[in-house]
């Protein structure tokens, strides 16, 4: 029925099959619609927030979707800024997953946010001294950068393609990717630091409170640091999940070889960076604000455990795992690992938020704990079903990744637990 | 004592815990006075406004050495930096350099509680709902103060309207200063033990300025270096002690 709007050269599953495919996630949309939807008419009275909890599971699961979204400026950097050619293959997968993680992230902002019309007030009365105010600029300013970077996406659908001012207009928003991308490195740089340092500065929440270099807390270049090491590795996580639902191979196996040693790499040196950091906090910053740092972490369900496996069991094991390349060309090895990534800086995320503020800072006060409620859990269901619209539609009629079907066309190619399937009409899921 | 307004005083408060009985008179009169709303049933203890809050600490000790001490804790009026000025992304928390207090401007806020996060003495405040007062309460609203909405972020002021309404005065009668005693919040008139005091820390004449300087005298969280406005005071070393001992809770809180 949508033959025609497919990409000419690849195969696609039949668009009832599809169809039904997207059934549950438009659902799960229109659910979580709907809870927001009583959260703008009503209230935040619909959460489970209160005068203590202040931010919840929205912050917590934005701040890591922004993380895991880094892949979109790493892949832009690498591909333009550095030529690695072989980055290219995730490079459509890292713009349509960076635009949904961004653009679901400011939109659960907006109901997150008490008097969501007054928005645009921080563009207007801006506070130069506000972690949020600077996040605030550099989310918005990304967000455009990846709506454009977009747009060449959609211009190599077939049916642009075939008038000739937009084939025009895409060669010369060609040109203008390697400016994007630096101008996407910079904002992102910027608003991965300044996530970081929204509770970093916090010297009234000495959990959290991190010393650092000028007005920035060390929590600022840790949050740059994860975000880059997890983003190639989710985008890993996406292809593989596109690949097995598919029955294709749509990234070449050096291209996963090369996004797996980066990630390492960069995981390990995030490991090392974020143990010397706690052992300043724990021996100089947290003392000197009148606290023990043991009263952190002997409040049950929080102890020690949560920082061992934030650092080991979720940074270096990873890391160690990514680094070998036997591993990294055996499937369950390589998911591991990056599972294992994504795991560690979304629990890194859920420390810095929630843990912080169910700590209490008065003598007088006591650990508070916080259930979402079914309107934040839905609102939030409906951000992840949003993303997987986007990127299933993104896949099934735009171009998005170059070598598909010359995987297709290759014989098989036997690396442990993991061959390429050929291409099986029966497996399209989109 | 006197409270110049319009030459860089900063007001505060010196609160007596030992004379502190835990009644709520202040809770009451700062909600009177401030038109704070009567949360709907389903608010609970964690999501009504208390822009005063009174907590209670036991000393741990079984009977008969068993103490209890209770604190009157609202906003500190940081005077070094107040943590949720500096947050605030669109300027919608400011310090009145004329009188040391930290205000918050509801039309300008966006409800984003980034302050609230940042504020270690839990003294801030969201509306959960819109205000609602039962049927007849609404006749007795201060007419000088207006009701924050729905969706925005309040704390207390020091009265800001007795603030106004003071300075309105002395205009009228030609005068720039005010007088001692003057302008006082709701909470300092209503304690029936009188354990709260209050006025300008900035000059050393004052009772509050004398009562800061006692040694009983001690800050909540001084480490933090908030250097806050309120001052409390106890001649019990445990009490004491609470004023830095932060963690896991010494007692329980009720407001």
């Amino acid at each position: 029925m949508d033959r025609s709007w497919l990409p000419a050269t690849r195969s696609r599953a039949p668009l009832p099959r599809f169809a039904l495919w997207l059934l549950p996630w438009v659902l799960l949309l229109a659910w979580g619609g709907y809870a927001a939807g009583l959260c703008l008419v009503r209230g935040l009275n619909q959460t489970n927030m209160d005068n203590r909890f202040v931010f919840g599971l929205w912050i917590f699961l934005d701040l890591a979707i922004i993380a895991l979204g880094a892949g979109a400026f790493v892949s832009g950097v690498l591909v333009y800024l550095l030529k690695r050619d072989e980055v290219k293959d995730v490079i459509g997968t890292a713009v349509v997953v960076g635009f949904a993680c961004y653009s679901g992230a400011i939109g659960a902002l907006m109901v997150d946010v008490g008097q969501p019309l007054r928005a645009w007030f921080t563009f207007w009365h801006p506070n130069p001294h506000s972690m949020l105010a600077e996040i605030t600029f550099c989310l918005t300013c990304y967000l455009a950068v990846l709506a454009i970077e977009y747009v060449p996406l959609v211009l190599r659908h077939r049916r642009a393609r075939s008038a000739s001012p937009l084939l025009a207009f895409q060669f010369e928003l060609h040109h203008l990717m390697i400016v994007l991308a630096a101008v996407g490195a910079f904002l992102s740089f910027f608003h991965q630091g300044s996530l970081g340092g929204l509770f970093g500065v916090l010297r009234g929440r000495p959990f959290a409170f991190r010393e650092g270099f000028a007005v920035w807390p060390t929590t600022f270049f840790l949050f740059v640091l994860s975000a880059v090491a997890t983003g190639p590795a989710f985008l890993i996580l996406i292809t593989r999940t596109a690949s097995a639902l598919t029955g294709k191979r749509l990234v070449r196996q050096g291209t996963v070889d090369f996004l797996g040693r980066l990630s390492a790499w960069l995981l390990i040196a995030y490991a090392g960076v974020k143990s010397l950091d706690t052992l300043v906090w724990l021996n100089r910053t947290t003392p000197a604000s009148g606290f023990h740092p043991y009263q952190f972490y002997s409040q049950p369900p929080f102890g020690g455990w949560i920082l061992l496996t934030e650092i080991v069991l979720l940074a270096l094991v990873p890391g160690l795992i990514l680094l070998g390349k036997a591993r990294r060309r055996s499937t369950p090895w390589l998911l591991t690992g990056a599972a294992l990534a994504c795991a560690g800086v979304t629990l890194n995320r859920f420390v810095l938020t929630i843990q912080t503020l169910a700590l209490p800072t008065l003598p007088v006060d006591r650990l508070l704990l916080y259930v979402p409620s079914w309107q934040e859990v839905a609102t939030f269901a409906a951000i992840v079903a949003y993303g997987v619209i986007l990127y299933s539609l993104s896949y099934r009629y735009l171009p998005l990744f170059p070598h598909e079907e010359e995987a297709a066309a290759a014989p098989p190619v036997r690396v442990s637990g993991a061959g390429p399937r050929p291409p099986q009409e029966t497996r399209h899921a989109a | 004592m006197s409270t110049a307004a319009a030459s860089n005083s900063r007001y505060g408060m010196a609160i007596d815990l030992d004379r502190c009985t835990g009644c709520g008179a202040c809770m009451v009169a700062c909600a009177v006075e401030n038109n704070v709303p009567v949360p709907p049933p389903e608010a609970g203890e964690r999501k009504g406004i208390t822009l005063l809050r009174v907590y209670r600490a036991e000393n741990g000790r079984p009977f008969p050495e068993a103490e209890t001490a209770h604190l009157p804790i609202g906003c500190q009026h940081c005077g070094e930096e107040p943590p949720c000025v500096t947050v605030c992304p669109q300027n919608a928390v400011e310090v009145d350099p004329e009188t040391g207090i930290v205000g918050q401007i509801p039309a300008r806020c966006l409800g984003c509680r980034y302050c609230m996060a940042a504020c270690p003495y839990h003294a801030r405040y969201f509306n959960w709902w819109d205000p609602a007062w039962p049927a007849g309460m609404e006749q007795a609203l201060n007419p000088d103060i207006a009701p924050r909405m729905r969706g925005v972020v309040e704390k207390c002021n020091f009265c800001h309207g007795r603030l106004q309404a003071a300075k309105a005065k002395a205009a009228a009668e030609g005068r720039s200063e005010l007088k001692p005693d003057e302008y006082v919040p709701a909470c300092v008139e209503a304690c029936p033990a009188r354990a709260i005091r209050f006025g300008d820390l900035a000059d050393s004449s004052s009772e509050v300025a004398r009562l800061a300087r006692e040694p009983r005298a001690f800050r909540l969280l001084a480490r933090l270096g908030t250097e806050p406005s309120v001052v409390y005071l106890s001649d019990r070393d445990w009490v004491r002690r609470l004023g830095d001992a932060a963690g896991p809770a010494l007692g329980e809180s009720h407001g």
